[in-house]
């Protein structure tokens, strides 16, 4: 029995004797990549609860269970660790690290001890937002919490004026964007230098295409977004006045700054699942991936045209009318490549072999799911409609559809489809597709009513209802019940799988691209047992069958 | 980031073989000085970004206040703030210095250099600090009256726009000095250990391209704060407006 990253490890410093302490101080991608998929899904499983307690407040009309200012506690809860903690750092930070250095036929990343660093900044960033959920006083005889209530967006003015702990919660999402900016520094770096001889661009798998495209706007948008959070607190905290307009200061400035990075951002997590996406269709299709460079390339333009469009967030916040119709524009002409993308994969399954596998379902449940939440974006991108849909539960449906039914759909896609190869191991397939389908069925059940309702008026962020809306919270509620309900039993079947799974081989899909050609599963501490040359496109299959085909030490045989 | 690599047996690159037999040497993540300049390079656009943002607040607010700002900035201290850009400019020239007698082998005279930019930016610092306590005693600072709205000390609004914005980016860009000097006694301490020598000198490199950002973020803090409003001096703008 050959030994696998379990078994054995570097260390950033030291070579300590205890497995949890090299655990700690890991620097092997794969088991970074592993810890933090455990605690981004612990915090996911946190902000689900924290979102299943408001869905059951607004069962009926008025107050149930929890009072007003605890539901806004409650929204900020759920908004600041879904986004800060679990999406953004999401998919790069998970499959990023296992599969990329993988795909390219690297070692390791560039940078393996400023990942191990990163790693721990990310930790300290968690620790640091909820703190002040621990930072709670009892006033008679009930429990008054201090967590911010601002929503995830911190808007000015109010953020500056509100007595509970917003301090904590800026300073811990400053924290978690350098984190982010150095996991997308080591990965641009790692992608420029460490490719496999022979590999150019337009060899490598699409999954590092989307990698390499969300890492610049890591890079490039984060310090926008952590400069304007460091100017909320020297605002709040020494009153410089730029967001003051009792100083003469622009609230709206505000909006604009968090915008210039937080939009860009919703492209920083969908481009890496979209790669996911280009990974699956053609694995499980048997088939070359349909128009390759214009799926690489419409990552490259989302990338950059995402930073052009902030200004849709605004549109109720006073704008001038020329700089409305701008952004606009810019923000339809983000569907075009996105719709490359999507004709792209259709193309693909035409006339392939298609195997219907968890993966692969996961894959087709997402083209759905993300493409009522694509086109419902492009709906509210229009001036006129978005007047009347702005903040309305319409809103709400939609990025639940694109980034729930897009982002978090393809992740668990990709868990899916990488466990084999993390764990060597496999989990029920029928028991999986069940849970797809449970999730599936809640998914659409939790958030469809909202488009309805919010297109009817009901506004987001809102304690309380008027009654004719009443139906429409009751549907999502029952949609939700089903929906925790087939995560729980998802993750139960992946555990399960870790735990008595059976064992594999390294290359159970039949998949092309390098990390299904490690020499045993799980794969050994220093990846493929020798580097390949790549003179060869990602996926290339003949009849079905992948085309190339390696000998143990990485020399082609085909 | 990039000193990842100085372990004590010498890495071997591998070698990869295409199917005509040629042969291709792999890069490999050790030993990767390139890859270490690209890093920090890269580092390097996400300050531009974090202070590119802060200006482009500034000049947001001097579009919408312009003769606040010209009166606010002709009351800043162009002798110290001029002073403090010559002792900039200087130590970028010593910490450059300092990376040319490294690479030459001279270890000893770029240890003298660092030693010398470290004093340099001790200097800029006590500056500043001369500086900051004038403006406080003149009741200009954060927190103070002048600063807040609503009482007879009150400036008019473009005026504490525009100092909340001097104390911000000027202390911010402090901050980078502190970390700058920092790096610079931990890269000291490297050369002492033998862990940064004329052939590998990536860590000295890149501490020289943090130092030379921080001195180009002055060279545009600078005329933005301390110049506008020069006009009255020279006789020109304000009066002329």
């Amino acid at each position: 029995m050959s030994k696998s990253y379990f078994d054995e490890t570097h260390c950033a410093f030291g070579h300590p004797k205890s497995t949890f302490m090299q655990w700690m101080l890991t620097i092997d991608h794969k088991r970074i990549g592993i810890m933090y998929a455990v605690v981004m899904f612990t915090f996911f499983f946190v902000a689900v609860a924290a979102a299943l307690t408001m869905r059951f407040e607004l069962f009926a009309p008025g107050q149930q269970f929890i009072e007003a200012q605890t539901f806004n506690q409650a929204f900020t809860l759920h908004g600041v660790i879904m986004v800060f903690l679990f999406i953004i750092p999401g998919i790069p930070a998970v499959f990023g690290n296992i599969v990329m250095p993988l795909m390219i036929g690297a070692k390791d990343v560039s940078f393996p001890r400023l990942n191990w660093f990163t790693f721990w900044l990310y930790i300290l960033g968690c620790i640091i937002a909820l703190s002040s959920l621990f930072n709670f006083s009892i006033a008679d005889g009930s429990v008054v919490f201090n967590f911010a209530d601002t929503g995830w967006t911190f808007y000015a003015p109010y953020s500056l004026n509100t007595d509970t702990n917003v301090v904590t919660t800026l300073v811990a999402a400053f924290i978690l964007g350098m984190a982010s900016i150095l996991t997308g520094l080591n990965f641009l770096v790692t992608i420029h230098r460490l490719r496999a001889p022979g590999m150019d661009f337009f060899k490598m798998p699409l999954f590092v295409w989307g990698i390499y495209a969300t890492a610049w706007i890591q890079l490039l948008a984060t310090p926008v977004v952590g400069i304007t959070l460091v100017l909320a607190l020297l605002e709040k905290y020494f009153g410089i006045g730029i967001f003051d307009p009792s100083k003469g200061g622009d609230p709206v400035l505000f909006q604009h700054l968090f915008w210039i990075y937080s939009h860009p951002a919703v492209y920083l997590m969908i481009l890496p699942a979209f790669g996911i996406m280009s990974e699956i269709i053609p694995a499980f299709s048997r088939r070359e991936i349909f128009g390759y460079r214009t799926i690489a390339l419409s990552s490259a333009s989302i990338a950059g045209v995402g930073y052009l469009v902030w200004g849709h967030h605004l549109f109720t916040s006073g704008m001038s009318d020329m700089a409305k119709t701008i952004f606009s524009f810019l923000t339809f002409f983000v569907a075009i490549p996105t719709g490359i993308k999507f004709y792209d994969w259709i193309a693909t399954m035409y006339k392939g072999k298609i195997v219907l596998d968890t993966p692969m379902l996961w894959a087709l449940g997402t083209i759905i799911t993300f493409a009522i939440g694509g086109l419902s974006g492009v709906t509210i991108a229009m001036i006129g409609s978005d007047i009347h849909l702005q903040d309305t539960y319409y809103t709400i449906a939609h990025f639940h559809y694109a980034m729930l039914g897009g982002v978090v759909f393809l992740f668990f896609a990709g868990i899916h489809y990488w466990f084999p190869l993390v764990f060597g191991k496999m989990y029920s397939e029928v028991q999986a597709k069940l849970a797809f389908v449970i999730l599936f069925i809640g998914f659409n059940f939790l958030w469809f009513p909202m488009f309805i309702a919010g297109y009817l008026g009901m506004p987001r962020r809102y304690f309380d209802y008027l009654p004719e809306f009443q139906i429409y919270h009751q549907f999502s509620f029952w949609g939700a019940i089903i929906f925790v309900v087939g995560l729980v039993y998802m993750f139960y079947v992946l555990i399960q799988g870790i735990r008595n799974g059976k064992p594999t081989t390294p290359n159970p899909w039949n998949a092309t691209t390098l990390e299904w050609h490690l020499p045993t599963t799980p794969p050994p501490l220093e990846n493929h047992t020798k580097v390949p040359y790549v003179d060869f496109r990602p996926y290339e299959y003949h009849h079905g069958q992948p085309v190339v085909k390696f000998d143990e030490n990485m020399k082609r045989i085909d | 980031m990039a000193h990842d690599s100085h372990d004590s047996h010498e890495y071997v690159p591998e070698i990869a073989v295409d199917r005509d037999g040629n042969q291709h040497e792999v890069q490999g993540w050790q030993g990767d000085t390139y890859g270490g300049k690209l890093g920090f390079w890269l580092f390097m656009l996400t300050e531009v970004m974090m202070f590119g943002s802060m200006f482009m607040v500034l000049s947001y607010y001097f579009h919408l206040h312009p003769q606040d700002f010209l009166d606010a900035s002709a009351g800043l201290n162009r002798v110290l703030g001029g002073t403090n850009t010559v002792v900039l400019l200087v130590s970028a020239l010593t910490m450059g210095l300092g990376l040319l007698k490294m690479r030459n082998g001279d270890v000893k005279g770029a240890k003298l250099m660092i030693w010398a930019t470290i004093l340099l930016a001790l200097v800029f610092l006590g500056v500043k600090a001369v500086e900051w306590t004038a403006e406080y005693h003149h009741g200009i600072f954060l927190g103070l009256d002048a600063l807040q709205s609503g009482n007879e000390h009150s400036l008019p609004f473009g005026q504490i726009l525009f100092f909340g914005m001097y104390f911000s980016m000027t202390g911010l860009h402090g901050v980078h000095i502190i970390i700058g000097i920092g790096l610079m006694l931990w890269l000291l301490k490297r050369i002492n250990s033998g862990k940064v020598t004329p052939e590998h000198n990536i860590l000295h490199f890149n501490i020289a391209l943090y130092w030379d950002l921080v001195h180009l973020i002055w060279v545009f803090v600078f005329p933005y704060f301390y110049m506008i409003g020069a006009g009255d001096i020279a006789g020109g703008v304000i009066h002329g407006h």
